[in-house]
């Protein structure tokens, strides 16, 4: 176990240099002249060149890469041009609103999904299991943005039990975190049924019911335990999804999360920002995938070793 | 065939599946017996009922299947009439089983060990390490070489054949008075087969139980069984102790099968018999004997109407109308001796 996650940790350094690689190339991927962009339309000639040669701009790439790499490691990724503050503190600010939002959305769409989804499959045939799957049909197809309003048009404005915007109070979780649960849930509902349902008719499934085995231990330690593995494929893309998707929920919500800002960075071209938080999310998918990788081989002790 | 003590007695057993197309009759009508110690062994081709009539013992029949009418005693109380929790109590330790799939009839994600510990978890109140200790015990009994070791191995470690031991010491963890054994060598190779029969044989003896044998082998049968039952289309169709049985199978199914079976001990000639036909699906029987429209002596009764299932001199029951008053067809017949002649002159 120790060896496979040594091993898989050192697998994610291609990943990782390609991201940098790709990050890194965005500044000279956009149309036009970084060096002109940052030091604004005003900026003559004499400016141009003057940016140029702080940011580096005029040395060889691959030194530049050298020079980029090098700082991202030590925290360094530069600063703002709109703010001027440097960028990892600029992110770092929004980061954990955004982490914190996306875990309690993810814990949200495991607890409702799960329970549903078992539900439905041991039931399934039945009015339950059709009521279930609709609403879950709704809750996938329901977008976020609308389902954000929504909620704050009646939970908000109608009954005043949370607040419309804002992040940080316990009441403020609520209405964010269900808006982007919902859809998870409704995923992790289907994937649950129907990963129980073939679970369900296995031998082993059998064995344990011949061995005397409660029918609730039959479905919750016997099959749920093989179950869950597709589960898990699902609440880790969901996971990494939220972290970089938030940004309606966030709009909506007033949340000064990553999303958000990102997006407001690309709409002011503030390349060193998006850069940054681009590397920051992509570093956070690496992260997440190889928990679920990790997790897989607890779940399944056949997945091999390598 | 009367015993000191019957361990379980199945009288008219019924089992349906409710399908979109109707009800289909899988086990129909099915009565045995099995006396304490002694082991039956059920035969037939697939699709003969006799893998649903164990499941119907164990109570294991899933949706749409039902268990419709008869009666499984079992030390002389009705196991149709107990309630799931009571079933429950007796499933695993009581009566157990093993699987024709000993590759997937264990659970991936658990060690052999927990596996068998629990059944004594739940049948004995056992603490785990208790269980697991007695694990251990069950692992040595049916010969699986450094247990210690295996205890913590996971199922996709070990062979098929130490998969059906451990399937096997899960089975008789609890000191079961029944075992029934799904075809429990069929996925495994020849010699493996050898041992896992003599196996579950030396400890029927060694435990004192009695052995249900679901297989569609009679070289199986004639090593390890005392009785035999033979099923055609969800009915048994001959019962016999297992030495009348191969000495004098007396319904034309149960003979054709003896002459499909390749012998070692005597030299053959030619090719071996076929029984022409396929068994008929339970939802589309025919009329009369189910076997008629394969049978080389069918007759006009037998396409008209379902024989009984009488018993004869030698205390052997059997399902056919040549051994009745009623029979129509050429008389004199001998069934065991005119097979092949009749066989043939069909084709």
């Amino acid at each position: 176990m120790l060896t496979y996650t040594i091993r898989r940790i050192f697998q994610t350094i291609p990943v990782l240099i390609g991201v940098t690689i790709l990050v890194f190339s965005l500044m000279h991927l956009i149309p036009g002249d970084p060096a002109q962009i940052i030091a604004g339309e005003q900026a003559n000639q004499e400016q141009v060149e003057q940016m140029r040669e702080r940011l580096g701009l005029n040395e060889p790439l691959p030194v530049q890469y050298w020079n980029f790499v090098s700082g991202a490691v030590q925290g360094d990724l530069g600063n703002s041009i709109r703010s001027g503050r440097a960028v990892s503190s600029e992110i770092g600010a929004r980061f954990w609103v955004t982490v914190e939002l996306a875990l309690y959305s993810t814990i949200l769409s495991i607890f409702i999904g799960l329970i549903a989804g078992i539900i439905s499959a041991t039931k399934r045939g039945t009015v339950t299991d059709s009521l279930i799957m609709i609403v879950a049909l709704f809750g996938l197809s329901m977008p976020n943005f609308w389902l954000g309003l929504m909620l704050i048009q009646y939970f908000s404005l109608g009954f005043g039990w949370f607040p419309v915007s804002g992040w940080g109070s316990p009441q403020q979780l609520v209405l964010p975190v269900i808006t982007l649960g919902t859809a998870g849930a409704a995923i992790i509902a289907r994937m649950t049924r129907s990963s129980m349902l073939e679970v369900i008719h296995a031998d082993y499934i059998r064995t344990a019911r011949a061995k005397g085995v409660k029918e609730r231990y039959v479905i919750y330690k016997h099959a749920l335990r093989n179950a869950l593995i597709p589960v898990v494929t699902v609440v880790g893309l969901q996971f990494g999804a939220l972290l970089g998707g938030a940004v309606l929920t966030e709009t909506v919500f007033a949340i000064n999360g990553l999303g958000r800002f990102v997006v407001d960075a690309i709409r002011m071209r503030d390349f060193p920002i998006v850069q940054g938080s681009v590397l920051v999310l992509a570093l956070m998918f690496v992260v997440v995938n190889f928990l679920v990788d990790i997790s897989y081989r607890f779940l399944n002790k056949r997945i091999e070793l390598d | 065939m009367e015993s000191p003590k019957t361990i379980i007695k199945v009288d008219n057993l019924q089992t349906s599946f409710y399908t979109d197309k109707g009800e289909v009759k899988a086990v129909d009508g099915v009565s045995f017996e099995i006396p304490s110690g002694k082991t039956l062994g059920i035969v037939g081709e697939s699709g003969s009922g006799k893998s649903i009539t164990s499941l119907s013992v164990m109570r294991l029949i899933q949706d749409p299947g039902k268990i419709k009418g008869g009666q499984i005693l079992f030390n002389g109380e009705n196991l149709l009439d107990k309630s799931e929790a009571q079933m429950r109590r007796i499933r695993g330790n009581q009566i157990s089983m093993i699987f024709q799939e000993p590759m997937t009839s264990l659970n991936p994600v658990f060690t052999v060990g927990d596996q068998i510990a629990e059944a004594y978890m739940i049948h004995e109140g056992k603490s785990k390490k208790e269980a697991l200790r007695k694990a251990l015990d069950m692992l040595k009994l049916v010969g699986i070489p450094s247990p210690e070791q295996r205890l913590k191995q996971y199922p996709h470690e070990l062979s098929g054949g130490m998969r059906q031991r451990v399937m096997i010491a899960i089975a008789l963890a609890c000191n079961p008075e029944l075992l029934i054994a799904d075809e429990p060598t069929t996925a495994l190779d020849v010699t493996i087969q050898a041992q896992i029969l003599r196996l579950i044989n030396n400890l029927q003896e060694e435990l004192g139980m009695s052995v249900m044998l679901i297989t569609h082998d009679l070289g199986v049968v004639a090593e390890t069984c005392d009785y035999v039952a033979v099923m055609y289309a969800g009915k048994v169709v001959e019962y016999a102790d297992v030495e009348t049985l191969f000495e004098s199978p007396k319904h034309p199914y149960t003979v054709g099968l003896l002459k499909s079976l390749p012998r070692h001990d005597i030299d053959q000639e030619g090719e071996l018999e076929v029984i022409k036909g396929m068994v008929p699906t339970p939802d589309n029987l025919p009329k009369g004997c189910r076997f008629a429209p394969r049978c080389p002596f069918a007759s006009d009764i037998c396409a008209d109407r379902l024989p009984e299932l009488d018993e004869l001199e030698d205390n052997s029951q059997v399902r056919c109308w040549i051994y009745t008053d009623e029979w129509d067809g050429k008389s004199g017949v001998s069934v065991k001796d005119d097979y092949g002649t009749f066989a043939s002159k069909e084709s």
